[in-house]
């Protein structure tokens, strides 16, 4: 059976606007797919580990050695917007974050 | 006629050594090429003539005090626009990215770069390297050289289109799926994904972490070690980059498959895998037999549940790696936004296509809030279970064998409707990126209406040398014609 | 009417001073211009890649083991997803259920003499985000039209280090908080300065009848800049919340921001989503699994834990327990401290002089280096002691010190600091001090002897200070009452 999903609540998490025929669409095809996706609870047992890294390795640090940063210009260059050196944004109203 | 662009890698290296030829000439050809055919082809997005031709002088001018050289110095090469470049614009396939100008070099160009290698442009792939037809491209499909009509496969079809119409010798793809496997088989070359790890990630624009590879487009199986020689080892800034001492992969290339281990993959033959396409992983596999190989069948059980683990976590993944995008530091921006969440909403909404905005909530969901075990958590358990079987199939087998997809170059639009269909392309090729093993595709031949065909082999965690073994053998034995017939005309 | 309990738990945050940051090499708080300190990796560029910074991970190790928490053998990062402008990714690398350090305590001193055990919850490590700045007169986020991102801080290594709910008052948070701020200070790990921000702590409480068991619904609340803040803002929260109980009603839980000026904590506007932050491994970054015999060296290396170093202060060397505290809250006064009485210094003295007028320069010059050593304050308390130079002396040899370095005996003999202690020179200033302050010599001799102290001064100004004041007073008795 197709999966329901609350498309609003999972579009809003992910800071999409989705017009309301891509909704409609999202909505057929995410069903689709998940009830596909959804055969890995048939085989995944209790006692399977899950594997996160396909090639186990552990402890990759690096030295705390300073190295050069690029330049503010570089670091500028694609800013959609910008004001004294910093990324401009429009207002932020939820700072519950 | 067959150009200097025609010819491998490893040709051209010794004919630039040997001095017959110089790098100019080289990059000229190759230009000529892509300015010949690409308007009908569509592989790049970039072009970088210039840089190349630079590149390429500067070479001459170097190679002329007789010093030793790289064997990929002087070589024409197109990378796929998911790789940074420094300087030169790199889109990801994306509206979202169309200006986007990175301030780093990807490490896998850093090598190559270092090593004299000559970049002739970024190819055209699906938006973020999600799809299998390179329809998702923002910037319009490519064209298969072998039919126009038809697509070149994907995510990394304009690095395979390039590589076989000669625009470019040799290409880099990200395989995250089978995104350098499929198209090299739809394209009719050779398409490498080394061991997770093997070649550096840093700077290839995430789609799935866990899963993303470079890999390479080359005519030929030695060209692929040749590559692979220079791109392989260990990177300071990827952490997950596997930490192997630098090695010549074209050494014995040439030992043939006496006594190899060859196991078939029994998946492989199953419903929807097109009768030609069978039937010519079949006939190599005889060819293998006849060369001296131990060919038995071996079945990697879990393979139908790969499809759906990697349809949890290459999403999952990936909408996490794509939130940066959010029209903030880089790259497009809505207008309109009232405040900073709308203004983010907008641009994502607008920036994106519709398989990325599809896979972004298929993830976003997949992690959230009591789903995560049902989906991720449970992929995750599916992908322990891949890697023991490969694990058991190693332990009889030296490399697998299988069809890299079950079908040959399909129409463009033809599959546009039917999500499943495209999804079930990567079948053969999924399960390599959830065990982190190496795989090549090779083509083994042609199916009626003359489009290639593509063999997969599989090796256990850094066995690439063993894949370069039975793919050379056995390309060697094939001796296909490899020329499109859209080269005819040129 | 009831009586309530208070229940409170404190989640800290500690930027670590390391040389970079956490996952690039980029320096930590360097660059005076905004987005100078930042690279691909720290911007969240398409295709960066983050790398652990080991020192950082050291650092967690040994707070971990200074707190007692037992160090994971095997340990994960996590992605924390969420949208916010100054978080460059949208998601910020923390830890979720495998963090570094897990189930330790610390032991607070509190004001009635009794100790007091707080359980830690758990010590993980993450990064920081960039920081905003509002664009509006008031600076308030709601008033703003526009907002400006700098993403110098963006990546500095913080760690989270959170307690279990056993603190039952707002005395007791702050002695927390200061216990644990003297913790990571002996460690040498962090500035933590909560009015820099380098230590930030927000609070979750609750209230509950005395001798209940189940917790009440509790609220978050941020925004506290300083101990005192925080102090103020859990008493308003406990009155706050004690009213609404006793009127019947119920608490919401929410976020709350400390406001200053207002004294009050305010509701922040909830969100209609409750969060999911859609944990799921970095992939990025291959797990943590740290050595046991690594991390044996590293508990054995240790330095004293805070409460150890003040006791034996106190018994050892007699300080008074508010001086020790101040030494044992500060890393550079209890080292030079420690080091001054290798040198043979008297403790007391050694301890006022480092504490006061040397914490005074450092203070003040907080930009210019600090010159002064160990030798610097041994050699000093042995002239004071020897009465040799004045405190007045002192204190000016000091200065000198912090800024030019120059030894003690050199800095006294330049500036002729030497206490003058030959009679017949004090005699002379003396004599004029006498013959300018003919009123003084009357009111002393008509009685009033509380003047001699204003002539003794008259004679130090006289003398540059460099009068022995002991012998000046007996000169100066001897004068006016022959």
């Amino acid at each position: 059976m197709p999966v329901e999903i609350d498309i609003d609540h999972v579009a809003k998490l992910a800071r999409l606007a989705l017009t309301e025929e891509e909704k409609g669409q999202m909505r057929t095809q995410l069903g689709l797919i998940l009830e596909h996706a959804a055969k890995v609870g048939e085989v995944a047992a209790d006692d399977v580990e899950p594997t996160a890294y396909a090639i186990p390795r552990s402890n990759v640090l690096r030295p705390d050695v300073p190295e050069p940063s690029i330049p503010h210009e570089a670091a500028m260059q694609n800013a959609p917007e910008a004001e004294g050196g910093r990324f401009k944004v429009v207002r932020i109203v939820d700072s519950d974050a | 006629m067959t150009d200097l662009c025609d010819r491998t890698g490893i040709e051209l290296a010794g004919m630039l050594a040997a001095g017959e030829i110089t790098a100019v000439e080289l990059a000229e050809s190759s230009l000529a090429r892509v300015e010949a055919v690409d308007d009908r082809v569509g592989a790049f997005l970039t072009k970088t003539p210039q840089v190349a031709l630079e590149r390429a002088a500067e070479l001459d001018a170097y190679l002329s005090t007789g010093a030793p050289q790289s064997s990929v110095a002087g070589i024409p090469l197109a990378l796929k626009d998911v790789l940074t470049t420094n300087g030169i614009r790199t889109t990801a396939g994306s509206k979202m990215l169309e200006t986007y100008v990175p301030p780093y070099d990807c490490t896998a160009w850093t090598r190559l770069s270092g090593a004299g290698s000559v970049l002739i442009g970024k190819t055209n792939c699906d938006e973020f390297a999600m799809g299998s037809s390179n329809e998702n491209s923002a910037f319009g499909p490519v064209h298969n050289p072998w039919d126009l009509d038809a697509v070149p496969g994907g995510s990394s079809g304009g690095s395979a289109a390039a590589v076989a119409a000669g625009e470019a010798v040799w290409a880099l793809g990200t395989d995250t799926g089978g995104s350098v496997r499929q198209p090299a088989a739809l394209c009719g070359v050779v398409g490498l994904k080394p061991t997770y790890g093997l070649i550096s990630r840093y700077g290839l624009i995430a789609f799935a972490s866990s899963l993303d590879t470079v890999g390479t487009f080359t005519r030929s199986t030695r060209d692929a070690a040749a590559l692979l020689s220079v791109l392989a080892g260990k990177d300071h800034r990827d952490a997950t980059s596997v930490d192997t001492e630098p090695r010549d992969f074209t050494e014995g290339i040439d030992a043939g498959v006496q006594g190899l281990r060859v196991g078939v993959v029994s998946e492989g033959y199953g419903e929807g895998v097109h009768p030609d396409v069978a039937g010519s992983v079949r006939a190599a596999v005889e060819r293998l037999s006849g060369l001296g190989a131990h060919v038995g069948e071996v079945s990697l059980p879990h393979t139908d549940y790969a499809l759906s683990a990697y349809y949890l976590i290459a999403p999952s993944e990936a909408s996490s790696n794509l939130a940066r995008y959010d029209g903030v530091r880089f790259g497009y921006r809505a207008e309109g936004g009232t405040d900073v969440e709308d203004m983010m909403s907008r641009t994502r909404g607008a920036g994106f296509g519709p398989e990325v905005k599809r896979r972004i909530m298929l993830g976003t969901y997949s992690l959230s809030a009591g789903y995560y075990d049902a989906y991720y958590g449970q992929a995750q358990k599916v992908r322990t279970l891949i890697i023991g079987d490969y694990e058991a199939a190693f332990a009889n087998y030296d490399v697998l064998v299988s069809p890299t997809s079950p079908t040959t170059a399909f129409k463009i639009g033809e599959r546009a409707d039917d999500l499943m269909a495209m999804y079930l392309s990567d079948v053969f090729t999924i399960p390599a990126n959830l065990a982190g093993v190496p795989a090549i595709s090779i083509p083994s031949g042609f199916d009626g209406t003359g489009l290639p065909i593509g063999l997969q082999f599989t090796a256990p965690v850094l066995g690439e040398s063993t894949l370069f073994r039975a793919a050379h053998a056995l390309e060697t034995d094939l001796g296909l014609d490899l020329r499109p017939p859209l080269l005819a005309g040129v | 009417m009831a009586e309530w309990e208070t229940v409170i738990g404190l989640e800290c945050h500690v930027e670590l001073n390391t040389q970079t940051k956490m996952f690039c090499g980029c320096r930590v708080g360097f660059g005076a211009q905004p987005n100078t300190d930042v690279c691909p990796v720290c911007l969240g560029h398409p295709g960066s890649l983050p790398v652990p910074n080991e020192e950082a991970i050291r650092r967690i190790v040994i707070i971990g083991l200074a707190l007692d928490c037992t160090i994971a053998p095997h340990s994960l990062f996590h992605r924390k997803n969420y949208f916010y402008p100054d978080m460059p990714k949208n998601f910020q690398i923390s830890q979720y259920d495998l963090p570094i350090c897990v189930g330790g305590h610390l032991d607070v001193d509190l004001p009635d003499g009794t100790t007091k055990r707080v359980g830690i919850t758990r010590v993980h490590m993450e990064e920081d985000t960039g920081k905003t700045t509002h664009g509006s007169a008031s600076g308030r986020i709601h008033d703003a039209d526009s907002a400006l991102i700098d993403y110098n801080r963006a990546g500095t290594p913080l760690v989270e280090c959170v307690s279990e709910p056993d603190i039952r008052s707002p005395e007791e948070a702050g002695a927390y908080i200061r216990e644990l701020r003297a913790t990571l200070e002996s460690l040498d790990v962090s500035d933590v300065r909560m009015e820099e921000g380098s230590l930030r702590c927000d609070a979750n409480i609750s209230l509950r009848p005395a001798g209940t068991e189940p917790f009440g619904t509790k609220v978050e609340i941020k925004n506290m800049n300083s101990i005192r803040s925080l102090e103020r803002a859990l008493t308003y929260e406990m009155s706050r919340q004690q009213k609404a109980l006793e009127n019947g009603d119920a608490i919401v839980q929410e976020t709350r921001h400390w406001d200053e000026d207002a004294g009050a904590t305010k509701s922040m506007r909830s969100k209609e989503e409750a969060f999911d932050y859609r944990y799921f491994p970095e992939p990025d970054i291959p797990p943590l699994d740290p050595d046991a015999a690594w991390v044996g060296d590293l508990r054995a290396d240790l330095p004293e834990r805070p409460r150890a170093r003040r006791d034996r202060y106190v018994r050892e060397f007699g300080l008074k327990p508010v001086v020790a505290d101040v030494l044992v809250g500060d890393r550079v006064s209890s080292v030079l401290f420690e080091e001054a009485l290798g040198l043979g210094a008297d403790a007391r003295l050694a301890a006022n002089w480092v504490t006061q007028d040397l914490a005074g320069l450092r203070n003040k010059g907080a930009t210019e280096p600090n010159l002064v050593t160990a030798r610097h304050v041994a050699d000093l308390v042995a002239l004071v002691a020897a009465e040799t130079v004045s405190g007045q002396g002192a204190k000016q040899a000091l200065e000198d010190a912090f800024t030019t370095g120059d030894p003690i005996a050199e800095i006294v003999e330049r500036r002729g600091l030497t206490q003058v202690s030959d009679t017949g020179a004090l005699g002379a200033i003396i004599d004029q001090v006498l013959t300018e302050n003919p009123e003084g010599v009357e009111q002393f001799r008509s009685g009033k002897e509380g003047v001699i102290g204003f002539l003794v001064g008259q004679v130090m100004k006289g003398s540059g200070g460099s009068a022995n004041p002991k012998l000046a007073q007996e000169l100066l008795r001897e004068r006016l009452n022959g």
